[in-house]
C-alpha cells in the first residue's frame, strides 16, 4: 500500500518508493539518504506536532511534515 | 610542507581528530579571508611536519550551503596532498555517500574509520580490509577520542600522498556512465583538472559547473533528450544520488554485519524520550535555560537562602561568617555570604574579584607611598587598572556561561532544541535550525554568526545574523547584572535575578518580533526546509570542553590587554585633558574633550531617558553616551567606562573591596547623575539591541551578502533607538503605551494589508512612467 511519510504514525515502518517535489528539498533528502529503497521508521512527533523524527540507514533524521509529504512510501 | 585536509560529515569526530593530530602545538585560528573558516595546525610525528587543514563538516559536495562550497573549492583549487575522509563507522552508508563524491576528484584519499570502539561495543562487526578492497582506497581504523590508530592513519596518508591518484566513480555501471565519460573526455582535452568530478557535477546540472563549462552543457542536454526513465524522468541529479546509495548498499555495506538487534532501548533513546517528550519537552527546555543563567549569574544557590533564610549578617559586618582576619573574611564570603551559598558562577566571579581587589589595593598603596604625581596615580589606578580589572573580573563568569553552552552543544541536546522549537519558530518565519546559532549567541556573537553558514537559505541567514546580537552575549551580561543589581539594591521588592532573566527573554522576544517584521517587509519568502540529523546523545568530553574554554580564555585575555586596555586609557586621557592639552583634575571633567564629544550628541538620547531630561542629567548624562559609544569597541567597555568615569564626575565608588563589581559603579552613577531606573533600563536595552562590538559586526558583515551590511547597521541602530525610547516612555508614563501600541498596530496593519494586495504603493508606476 502506498502512503506518504507525513501520514505515518509513530512506530510505523516502510520503504521509500519515490521522492516528489523539486530543487533543493529534493536534493537535501537525497544527500541525507532518503532514496528509493531506503527503509524508514517514524520514531516520534515533536511536542508542537511538527517536525517528525525518523530512523533510516542507522541514524536519526528530523524533517517537517511538509518535506515528509514529498516522500512516497510503501507500507510493509 | 605537505598539506593534508580533513573532510567528513558534520559530527563524525573531525575536530576531535584535528585536536589529537595537532595536539598542543596547534595554532587554532581563523584564516585570513572572508568566508573561510578552516582551522590549520601541524602534525609533527612524520619524517617531515605536515600541515593539517580542518574543513567544515558536510554531507555532500553539492553547492547548496556555503560550507559545502568552501570544502569543495578547497579540495579542488588548493589541491591538498591528501584528503583524509573521516567516516563515522556507526553510520556507514550516509558517510560513504560523501566518500563516493570525494573519490571522483583527482586527489589521494585515505578513509579514517572513526568510532570503531562504539561499533565493537554494540556487538556489530565492520571489516575494514573488505571495505578497503571494495573502495580501492586505503581504509584505516581509528578512535580519535581514545587516540588509537592515528600513527597508522598518518603513515598511510603519507604513503598515499607520494603518488598521484586519478578520480574514480561508482557510477560506471549506471545508465549515465556514457554521458559522464564523454563529458570527462571533452573536459580532459581542455586540460581541466579533475575532469571526472566536473563531468559528474555537470550531468547533475550543478549550478556552479553549468556556469563554468557552458560548452559541455550542450552534450548533457543532447543526452537528456534521448534518455527516458520510468522512475526519474530526466532528473539526473536524482539518478546520480540514487545510484550512489544503491552502489553503497550493494558493495560497501556488506563489510558491515549488524549484531542481532535486541529491542532494548539505548541510553540515548531513553534520554531522548524524556527530553523531547510531547508535553514535558518544552518546559524542560525552559527549566534548563533558567538553570544555566541561575548557576552563572545567581548569588543564592537554588534560592536556598531565600527559602530557608539561614545566612545572617553577623554583627552588621556584611559577612555571614566572621573571623578575626579581614582577608579571611573576604575569602570565606567568596563561597558563603549574606546572600547564601554561592552558585558556581558567583564563586569564580567572587574569587576573581577577591584577587583583583588585592592587586588593585596594592598598586594604589604602592603609588601613594612612592609619592607619584597625581595624574600618574589617576592614570594607573583609574585608566589602566580600572579598565583591566573591569574585564578581568567578568572573564570567569563568561567562561562558566560558555561552559554550559558547550555542554549543550557537545551532548547533542542543541539539535533537539531545534527539533522541539521548529514549529514555533516557523510561525515567525525561521526554521528551528536557526535557533542553534541564536542560542550560541548567548555565549558570543562571533561563533554564532559563523555558525549561520549552516543555514542554506540566504534570507534566513541574513535575518539570523541581524538578530543574533539580541541574544545577550557573555560580554553584555555584566551590563545586565550591574544595572539590575543596582536597581534591586535601591528599590526593595525587586529580584535582580528575575530582572536579568526578564531582560534576556526581552532580547529573545525582540529577535522574534524583528524576524517576523522583516518577513513581512524586506525579506519576504517561504521558510527554508528543515532536514536535519539528530546526533546520538553522548556525555560531553572533558578534553573538548577544556579546549573550547582555553580558546575562549585566550581570546578574552588578548582582548583585555589590547583593545580594552587601549580604549580605557584613551577614555581616561580624553576625560582628563582639555582641548588645549591641560591636565584636568577629576572635578574639572566638564572642561574635558570627552565631555564635549558626549554632550554634543547627548540631546538625541532624551527619549531614552539619559539625554536632556533633567538639568542634573544634562550635566552628567554624557557619561552614558560615552559608555554606549565605547561599547561599540567591546561591550565589556560599558561597565569599565562607568568605573573610569564615575570618580571623575564625583560619584563615590564603594571602594576596591566592592565584591559585587559593576553594581557599585551603577549605584554611584545613579546618585551622581540622577538617572531614573526607567532610564537605566532603557540604556541597557539600547546596548543589548544596538550595533554589537567591532568583532561581531565584522563577522556579521563577512557572513552576509555584499551590500547588505549598511542596511544591517541601520537596522540595529533604528531598532535599538526606537525600542529603548519605547521602554523609557512606557515605564515612565504608562499611558504612552496606548499611543505606542496604536502606532505599532497601524504599521503592522499597513504591511499586512499591503502584502495581501489591498494597498498598493505607487512607486513602481511612477518609475515606468518616467521611462
Amino acid at each position: 500500500m502506498e502512503k506518504k511519510l507525513n501520514e505515518f504514525k509513530p512506530g510505523e515502518r516502510g520503504v521509500v518508493r519515490r521522492i516528489e517535489g523539486e530543487g533543493q528539498i529534493r536534493r537535501r533528502l537525497f544527500d541525507m539518504g532518503v532514496t528509493p529503497g531506503a527503509d524508514i521508521l517514524l520514531r516520534k512527533v515533536a511536542p508542537l506536532g511538527d517536525p517528525v523524527e525518523v530512523n533510516l540507514r542507522g541514524y536519526e533524521l528530523s524533517l517537517r511534515k511538509a518535506e515528509a509529504s514529498c516522500v512516497v512510501m510503501e507500507v510493509k | 610542507m605537505l598539506k593534508f585536509a580533513l573532510a567528513g560529515n558534520p559530527n563524525c569526530g573531525k575536530t576531535t581528530l584535528f585536536n589529537a593530530l595537532t595536539g598542543s602545538t596547534a595554532h587554532v585560528g581563523n584564516w585570513p579571508g572572508v568566508t573561510v573558516d578552516k582551522k590549520e595546525g601541524t602534525y609533527k610525528k612524520l619524517p617531515e611536519p605536515v600541515a593539517i587543514v580542518d574543513l567544515p563538516g558536510i554531507y555532500s559536495l553539492s553547492p547548496y550551503t556555503p560550507e559545502e562550497v568552501i570544502s569543495r573549492n578547497y579540495i579542488i583549487d588548493e589541491k591538498p596532498d591528501c584528503v583524509i575522509n573521516i567516516i563515522d563507522a556507526t553510520n556507514l552508508e550516509r558517510n560513504l555517500y560523501l566518500t563516493t563524491q570525494i573519490m571522483e576528484i583527482d586527489v589521494p584519499v585515505v578513509v579514517a574509520l572513526n568510532m570503531m570502539d562504539a561499533v565493537k561495543k554494540s556487538g556489530d562487526k565492520l571489516d575494514a580490509v573488505k571495505l578497503e578492497r571494495a573502495l580501492g582506497i586505503p581504509v584505516v581504523e581509528i578512535s580519535a577520542l581514545k587516540n588509537e590508530g592515528i600513527p597508522a592513519l598518518m603513515e598511510r596518508a603519507w604513503q598515499a600522498a607520494a603518488c598521484a591518484r586519478e578520480g574514480s566513480t561508482v557510477l560506471c555501471g549506471s545508465a549515465l556512465s556514457h554521458v559522464i565519460d564523454d563529458v570527462k573526455i571533452a573536459l580532459k582535452g581542455k586540460g581541466v583538472p579533475s575532469p571526472l568530478f566536473h563531468a559528474v557535477k555537470l550531468v547533475e546540472g550543478d549550478e556552479l559547473e553549468v556556469k563554468n563549462h557552458p560548452d559541455e552543457v550542450a552534450m548533457v542536454e543532447a543526452f537528456k533528450e534521448q534518455h527516458s526513465d520510468d522512475v526519474f524522468g530526466g532528473d539526473f541529479e536524482a539518478m546520480v544520488a540514487d545510484e550512489r546509495y544503491k552502489y553503497i548498499s550493494a558493495h560497501f555495506s556488506t563489510a558491515f554485519t549488524r549484531a542481532q538487534k535486541s529491542e532494548k532501548l539505548t541510553k540515548s533513546d531513553k534520554a531522548d524520550r524524556v527530553l523531547t517528550h510531547r508535553i514535558w519537552g518544552i518546559p524542560i527546555f525552559l527549566v534548563i535555560l533558567f538553570a544555566i543563567f541561575h548557576l552563572t549569574f545567581g548569588e543564592d544557590l537554588f534560592y536556598l537562602n531565600a527559602m530557608f533564610g539561614f545566612a545572617k549578617d553577623v554583627d552588621g559586618s556584611g559577612y555571614a561568617v566572621l573571623t578575626g582576619n579581614d582577608v579571611l573574611n573576604a575569602f570565606i564570603a567568596v563561597f558563603y555570604s549574606t546572600a547564601g551559598v554561592s552558585t558556581p558562577g558567583a564563586i569564580v566571579f567572587n574569587l576573581m574579584g577577591f584577587v583583583t581587589d588585592q592587586i588593585g589595593g596594592g598598586i594604589a598603596a604602592g603609588l601613594e607611598n612612592a609619592g607619584a604625581y597625581e595624574w600618574a596615580q589617576g592614570l594607573v589606578n583609574d585608566g589602566i587598572w580600572g579598565g583591566l580589572s573591569g574585564i578581568l573580573s567578568f572573564i570567569p563568569q563568561i567562561l562558566v556561561l560558555f561552559l554550559f553552552i558547550s555542554i549543550l552543544e557537545d551532548s547533542g541536546y542543541m539539535a533537539r532544541v531545534a527539533f522541539i522549537l521548529d514549529r514555533a519558530f516557523r510561525k515567525f518565519g525561521l526554521s528551528g535550525r536557526a535557533f542553534i546559532p541564536m542560542i550560541m549567541g548567548f555565549g558570543c556573537s562571533v561563533p554564532a554568526a559563523i555558525n549561520t553558514r549552516t543555514l542554506a537559505d540566504e534570507k534566513e541567514r541574513i535575518m539570523t545574523n541581524r538578530v543574533i546580537p539580541f541574544f545577550t552575549c557573555g560580554a553584555k551580561a555584566p551590563i545586565l547584572a550591574a544595572v539590575c543589581g543596582a536597581i534591586a539594591s535601591e528599590f526593595t521588592g525587586v529580584n535582580a535575578d528575575l530582572l536579568v532573566f526578564a531582560l534576556y527573554v526581552f532580547g529573545m522576544a525582540m529577535a522574534i518580533v524583528m524576524v517576523a517584521f522583516m518577513r513581512q517587509t524586506s525579506m519576504r519568502g517561504e521558510v527554508a526546509p528543515f532536514i536535519m540529523e539528530l546526533p546520538a546523545y553522548h556525555a560531553p568530553q572533558l578534553y573538548n570542553l577544556m579546549v573550547h574554554l582555553w580558546d575562549k580564555l585566550k581570546h578574552y585575555i588578548k582582548k583585555a590587554f589590547t583593545i580594552i586596555l587601549a580604549s580605557s586609557i584613551v577614555i581616561w586621557f580624553l576625560s582628563h585633558f582639555s582641548w588645549e592639552w591641560h591636565y584636568l583634575a577629576d572635578e574639572q571633567i566638564n572642561e574635558s574633550i570627552l565631555h564635549d564629544i558626549g554632550a554634543f550628541v547627548q540631546w538625541i538620547c532624551t527619549p531614552m531617558g539619559f539625554g536632556y531630561n533633567t538639568s542634573e542629567l544634562r550635566t552628567f548624562g554624557w557619561v552614558f553616551v560615552v559608555a554606549a559609544v565605547t561599547g561599540l569597541i567591546a561591550k565589556e567597555n560599558v561597565i569599565t567606562t562607568f568605573y573610569v568615569l564615575a570618580p571623575a564626575i564625583g560619584a563615590v565608588l564603594p571602594g576596591w573591596d566592592d565584591g559585587e563589581s559593576g553594581i557599585g559603579a551603577v549605584v554611584a552613577l545613579m546618585n551622581a547623575t540622577g538617572i531614573t531606573w526607567q532610564g537605566l533600563l532603557a540604556f541597557t536595552v539600547f546596548n543589548m539591541l544596538t550595533v554589537p562590538c567591532f568583532a561581531a559586526a565584522a563577522t556579521v558583515k563577512a557572513e552576509t551578502p555584499k551590500g547588505k551590511f549598511r542596511y544591517t547597521v541601520a537596522f540595529w541602530m533604528l531598532t535599538s533607538y526606537i525600542t529603548a525610547a519605547a521602554v523609557f516612555l512606557i515605564l515612565s508614563w504608562w499611558w504612552t503605551a496606548l499611543i505606542i501600541a496604536a502606532v505599532i498596530a497601524a504599521v503592522v496593519a499597513f504591511f499586512i494589508l499591503r502584502n495581501k494586495g489591498k494597498i498598493r504603493l505607487n512607486f513602481k508606476k511612477k518609475e515606468t512612467q518616467r521611462e
